[in-house]
Protein backbone atom coordinates (compact mmCIF):
# COMPACT_ATOMS: atom_id res chain seq x y z
CA UNK A 1 0.00 0.00 0.00
CA UNK A 2 1.36 3.40 -1.13
CA UNK A 3 2.04 5.51 2.03
CA UNK A 4 0.38 9.13 1.92
CA UNK A 5 1.87 11.37 4.41
CA UNK A 6 -1.90 13.39 3.88
CA UNK A 7 -3.28 10.22 4.96
CA UNK A 8 -5.76 11.69 7.55
CA UNK A 9 -6.66 7.93 8.78
CA UNK A 10 -5.50 6.28 11.79
CA UNK A 11 -3.74 2.27 11.68
CA UNK A 12 -6.41 -0.34 11.53
CA UNK A 13 -4.67 -2.74 13.29
CA UNK A 14 -4.49 -0.26 16.07
CA UNK A 15 -7.95 0.89 16.22
CA UNK A 16 -8.96 -2.82 16.08
CA UNK A 17 -6.75 -3.25 18.96
CA UNK A 18 -8.38 -0.54 21.20
CA UNK A 19 -11.92 -1.62 20.53
CA UNK A 20 -11.17 -5.10 21.49
CA UNK A 21 -9.74 -3.85 24.67
CA UNK A 22 -13.25 -2.12 25.10
CA UNK A 23 -15.62 -5.31 24.68
CA UNK A 24 -16.25 -8.35 26.21
CA UNK A 25 -13.91 -11.37 24.78
CA UNK A 26 -14.85 -13.10 21.60
CA UNK A 27 -17.30 -10.00 20.60
CA UNK A 28 -17.01 -9.89 16.74
CA UNK A 29 -16.51 -6.33 15.08
CA UNK A 30 -17.19 -6.11 11.41
CA UNK A 31 -15.09 -4.66 8.91
CA UNK A 32 -17.45 -1.97 8.45
CA UNK A 33 -17.92 -1.09 11.96
CA UNK A 34 -14.44 -0.47 12.70
CA UNK A 35 -14.06 1.14 9.58
CA UNK A 36 -16.50 4.13 10.31
CA UNK A 37 -15.00 4.00 14.26
CA UNK A 38 -11.82 4.84 12.59
CA UNK A 39 -13.78 7.52 10.95
CA UNK A 40 -15.40 8.42 13.90
CA UNK A 41 -11.81 8.97 15.86
CA UNK A 42 -10.19 11.40 13.17
CA UNK A 43 -13.14 13.38 13.23
CA UNK A 44 -13.22 13.40 17.16
CA UNK A 45 -9.24 14.94 16.46
CA UNK A 46 -10.33 17.01 14.40
CA UNK A 47 -13.55 18.35 16.71
CA UNK A 48 -11.01 18.47 19.92
CA UNK A 49 -8.38 20.20 17.74
CA UNK A 50 -11.01 23.05 16.26
CA UNK A 51 -12.27 23.47 20.48
CA UNK A 52 -8.81 23.06 22.17
CA UNK A 53 -7.62 26.10 19.83
CA UNK A 54 -10.60 28.08 20.29
CA UNK A 55 -9.36 27.94 24.17
CA UNK A 56 -5.35 28.91 22.88
CA UNK A 57 -6.98 31.76 20.98
CA UNK A 58 -8.92 32.97 23.94
CA UNK A 59 -5.49 33.03 25.95
CA UNK A 60 -4.13 34.66 23.39
CA UNK A 61 -1.13 31.84 22.47
CA UNK A 62 -0.48 30.72 18.77
CA UNK A 63 0.54 27.11 20.75
CA UNK A 64 -2.33 24.59 21.98
CA UNK A 65 -1.38 23.50 25.24
CA UNK A 66 -2.21 20.86 27.32
CA UNK A 67 -4.97 22.81 29.15
CA UNK A 68 -6.28 23.90 25.60
CA UNK A 69 -6.79 20.17 25.22
CA UNK A 70 -8.35 19.35 28.80
CA UNK A 71 -10.56 22.49 28.49
CA UNK A 72 -11.89 20.99 25.12
CA UNK A 73 -12.62 17.36 26.41
CA UNK A 74 -15.12 19.48 29.25
CA UNK A 75 -16.24 21.28 26.69
CA UNK A 76 -17.04 18.36 24.40
CA UNK A 77 -18.95 16.66 27.34
CA UNK A 78 -16.20 14.41 27.67
CA UNK A 79 -15.44 15.06 31.43
CA UNK A 80 -15.20 11.32 31.88
CA UNK A 81 -11.98 11.58 30.13
CA UNK A 82 -10.68 14.53 32.02
CA UNK A 83 -9.05 12.62 35.07
CA UNK A 84 -7.41 9.32 32.96
CA UNK A 85 -5.66 11.89 30.77
CA UNK A 86 -4.65 14.07 33.70
CA UNK A 87 -2.62 10.70 35.40
CA UNK A 88 -1.54 9.98 31.85
CA UNK A 89 -0.11 13.34 30.86
CA UNK A 90 2.04 12.88 34.20
CA UNK A 91 3.51 10.05 33.54
CA UNK A 92 4.13 10.60 29.81
CA UNK A 93 6.05 14.05 31.29
CA UNK A 94 7.92 11.84 33.79
CA UNK A 95 8.99 9.84 30.51
CA UNK A 96 10.16 12.53 28.53
CA UNK A 97 12.02 13.92 31.15
CA UNK A 98 13.45 10.61 31.62
CA UNK A 99 14.42 10.73 27.69
CA UNK A 100 16.18 14.04 27.68
CA UNK A 101 18.32 12.93 30.61
CA UNK A 102 19.42 10.35 28.98
CA UNK A 103 20.10 12.03 26.03
CA UNK A 104 21.92 14.68 27.89
CA UNK A 105 24.20 11.94 29.51
CA UNK A 106 24.98 10.31 25.61
CA UNK A 107 26.06 13.94 24.51
CA UNK A 108 28.06 14.81 26.98
CA UNK A 109 30.21 11.85 26.18
CA UNK A 110 30.00 12.49 22.05
CA UNK A 111 32.20 14.87 20.38
CA UNK A 112 31.10 18.27 19.99
CA UNK A 113 30.57 18.06 16.00
CA UNK A 114 28.43 14.93 17.18
CA UNK A 115 26.86 17.09 20.00
CA UNK A 116 24.98 19.60 17.43
CA UNK A 117 23.70 16.87 15.18
CA UNK A 118 21.90 14.56 17.74
CA UNK A 119 20.42 17.98 19.22
CA UNK A 120 19.11 18.30 15.48
CA UNK A 121 17.77 15.13 15.26
CA UNK A 122 16.46 15.10 19.03
CA UNK A 123 12.97 16.31 17.88
CA UNK A 124 12.98 13.99 14.63
CA UNK A 125 13.20 10.86 17.24
CA UNK A 126 9.93 9.72 18.09
CA UNK A 127 7.62 11.06 14.84
CA UNK A 128 10.50 8.36 13.33
CA UNK A 129 10.06 5.85 16.22
CA UNK A 130 6.43 6.74 15.87
CA UNK A 131 6.22 6.00 12.05
CA UNK A 132 8.38 3.13 12.03
CA UNK A 133 5.67 1.20 14.42
CA UNK A 134 2.64 3.07 11.81
CA UNK A 135 4.28 0.68 8.91
CA UNK A 136 4.96 -2.39 11.47
CA UNK A 137 0.73 -1.80 11.93
CA UNK A 138 -0.27 -1.64 8.21
CA UNK A 139 1.71 -4.75 7.23
CA UNK A 140 -0.52 -6.65 9.69
CA UNK A 141 -3.05 -8.40 7.52
CA UNK A 142 -6.58 -7.50 8.39
CA UNK A 143 -9.16 -9.77 9.00
CA UNK B 1 6.27 -10.91 12.69
CA UNK B 2 4.67 -11.06 15.97
CA UNK B 3 4.88 -8.46 17.87
CA UNK B 4 5.97 -9.69 21.48
CA UNK B 5 6.19 -6.30 23.25
CA UNK B 6 2.68 -5.98 25.06
CA UNK B 7 1.32 -3.00 23.40
CA UNK B 8 -0.93 -2.57 25.58
CA UNK B 9 1.07 -1.65 28.29
CA UNK B 10 2.70 1.12 26.43
CA UNK B 11 1.46 4.93 27.12
CA UNK B 12 -0.44 5.21 24.01
CA UNK B 13 -0.91 3.36 21.19
CA UNK B 14 -2.13 5.44 18.60
CA UNK B 15 0.67 6.93 16.86
CA UNK B 16 1.56 10.60 17.80
CA UNK B 17 2.82 11.60 14.05
CA UNK B 18 -0.18 10.57 12.81
CA UNK B 19 -2.79 12.34 15.13
CA UNK B 20 0.06 15.38 14.08
CA UNK B 21 -0.84 15.48 10.51
CA UNK B 22 -4.72 15.26 11.10
CA UNK B 23 -5.00 18.34 13.63
CA UNK B 24 -2.51 20.04 11.64
CA UNK B 25 -4.57 19.99 8.44
CA UNK B 26 -6.68 22.55 10.68
CA UNK B 27 -6.33 25.56 8.95
CA UNK B 28 -6.41 27.68 11.65
CA UNK B 29 -3.75 25.88 14.56
CA UNK B 30 -0.14 26.52 14.11
CA UNK B 31 1.65 24.71 16.47
CA UNK B 32 0.92 22.37 18.97
CA UNK B 33 3.25 21.14 22.33
CA UNK B 34 4.34 18.07 23.02
CA UNK B 35 1.89 17.65 25.57
CA UNK B 36 -1.50 18.84 24.12
CA UNK B 37 -0.55 16.14 21.21
CA UNK B 38 0.02 13.09 23.56
CA UNK B 39 -3.04 14.16 25.26
CA UNK B 40 -5.34 14.43 22.12
CA UNK B 41 -3.97 10.60 20.89
CA UNK B 42 -4.70 9.48 24.19
CA UNK B 43 -8.02 11.24 24.69
CA UNK B 44 -8.95 9.47 20.98
CA UNK B 45 -7.77 6.09 22.30
CA UNK B 46 -10.31 6.82 25.41
CA UNK B 47 -12.99 8.08 22.62
CA UNK B 48 -12.42 4.66 20.55
CA UNK B 49 -13.16 2.86 23.31
CA UNK B 50 -16.21 4.65 24.63
CA UNK B 51 -17.52 5.01 21.30
CA UNK B 52 -17.50 1.06 20.96
CA UNK B 53 -18.23 -0.25 24.43
CA UNK B 54 -21.62 2.29 24.31
CA UNK B 55 -22.71 0.79 21.22
CA UNK B 56 -22.43 -2.36 22.11
CA UNK B 57 -24.58 -2.08 25.01
CA UNK B 58 -26.99 0.19 23.88
CA UNK B 59 -27.08 -1.63 20.30
CA UNK B 60 -28.83 -4.85 18.95
CA UNK B 61 -25.42 -6.57 17.58
CA UNK B 62 -24.81 -7.90 20.89
CA UNK B 63 -27.81 -10.30 20.13
CA UNK B 64 -25.31 -11.61 17.95
CA UNK B 65 -22.48 -11.17 20.11
CA UNK B 66 -21.29 -8.67 17.44
CA UNK B 67 -20.46 -4.93 16.81
CA UNK B 68 -22.36 -3.77 13.75
CA UNK B 69 -22.22 -0.63 11.75
CA UNK B 70 -25.94 -0.25 12.61
CA UNK B 71 -24.99 -0.04 16.58
CA UNK B 72 -22.45 2.62 15.71
CA UNK B 73 -25.15 4.49 13.49
CA UNK B 74 -27.57 4.51 16.18
CA UNK B 75 -25.48 5.70 19.00
CA UNK B 76 -24.80 9.45 16.71
CA UNK B 77 -28.61 9.52 16.24
CA UNK B 78 -29.46 9.00 20.30
CA UNK B 79 -26.89 10.10 22.37
CA UNK B 80 -26.14 13.63 22.14
CA UNK B 81 -22.58 13.59 23.18
CA UNK B 82 -21.86 11.29 19.83
CA UNK B 83 -24.01 13.60 17.87
CA UNK B 84 -21.20 15.12 15.98
CA UNK B 85 -20.90 11.77 14.51
CA UNK B 86 -24.05 11.76 12.55
CA UNK B 87 -23.15 12.94 9.51
CA UNK B 88 -20.35 10.54 8.93
CA UNK B 89 -22.51 7.45 10.72
CA UNK B 90 -25.94 7.56 8.67
CA UNK B 91 -28.59 5.30 8.87
CA UNK B 92 -28.25 2.51 6.12
CA UNK B 93 -30.81 1.17 4.31
CA UNK B 94 -30.11 -2.54 2.17
CA UNK B 95 -29.31 -1.49 -2.11
CA UNK B 96 -32.23 -4.76 -2.82
CA UNK B 97 -34.76 -2.85 -0.23
CA UNK B 98 -34.13 0.94 -1.73
CA UNK B 99 -34.70 -0.97 -5.26
CA UNK B 100 -37.71 -2.98 -4.68
CA UNK B 101 -39.48 0.26 -3.14
CA UNK B 102 -38.28 2.39 -6.72
CA UNK B 103 -40.09 -0.55 -8.09
CA UNK B 104 -43.35 -0.67 -6.14
CA UNK B 105 -43.21 2.83 -6.78
CA UNK B 106 -42.98 2.97 -10.74
CA UNK B 107 -46.03 -0.02 -10.34
CA UNK B 108 -48.15 1.75 -8.17
CA UNK B 109 -48.23 4.09 -11.37
CA UNK B 110 -48.43 2.45 -13.86
CA UNK B 111 -52.26 1.19 -14.94
CA UNK B 112 -52.97 -2.40 -13.78
CA UNK B 113 -55.32 -4.84 -15.85
CA UNK B 114 -55.75 -7.89 -13.80
CA UNK B 115 -52.08 -8.42 -13.88
CA UNK B 116 -51.50 -10.92 -11.37
CA UNK B 117 -48.46 -9.52 -9.74
CA UNK B 118 -50.67 -7.15 -8.65
CA UNK B 119 -53.13 -9.03 -6.61
CA UNK B 120 -50.15 -10.70 -4.91
CA UNK B 121 -49.08 -9.56 -1.63
CA UNK B 122 -45.52 -7.62 -1.78
CA UNK B 123 -42.60 -8.05 0.63
CA UNK B 124 -41.80 -4.13 -0.27
CA UNK B 125 -44.61 -3.48 2.29
CA UNK B 126 -42.56 -3.97 5.41
CA UNK B 127 -41.42 -1.07 6.80
CA UNK B 128 -37.73 -2.15 7.91
CA UNK B 129 -38.60 1.16 10.52
CA UNK B 130 -34.72 1.88 11.38
CA UNK B 131 -32.86 1.13 8.43
CA UNK B 132 -34.73 3.91 6.45
CA UNK B 133 -32.42 6.59 6.27
CA UNK B 134 -33.99 10.20 7.28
Amino acid sequence: MAERPEDLNLPNAVITRIIKEALPDGVNVSKEARSAISRAASVFVLYATSCANNFAVKGKRKTLNASDVLSAMEEMEFQRFVGPLKESLEVYRRDQKGKKEARKDKDKKADSEEQDKSREEENDDDDERMEEEEQNDEEEVDN
Amino acid sequence: AARLSGAENRLVSLPLSRIRVIMKSSPEVSSINQDALFLTAKATELFVQYLAAYSYKHGRGKEKNALTYSDLSHTAEECETFQFLADILPKKILASKYLKMLEKEKRDGEVGEGDEEDEEEEDEDETVGEDVGS
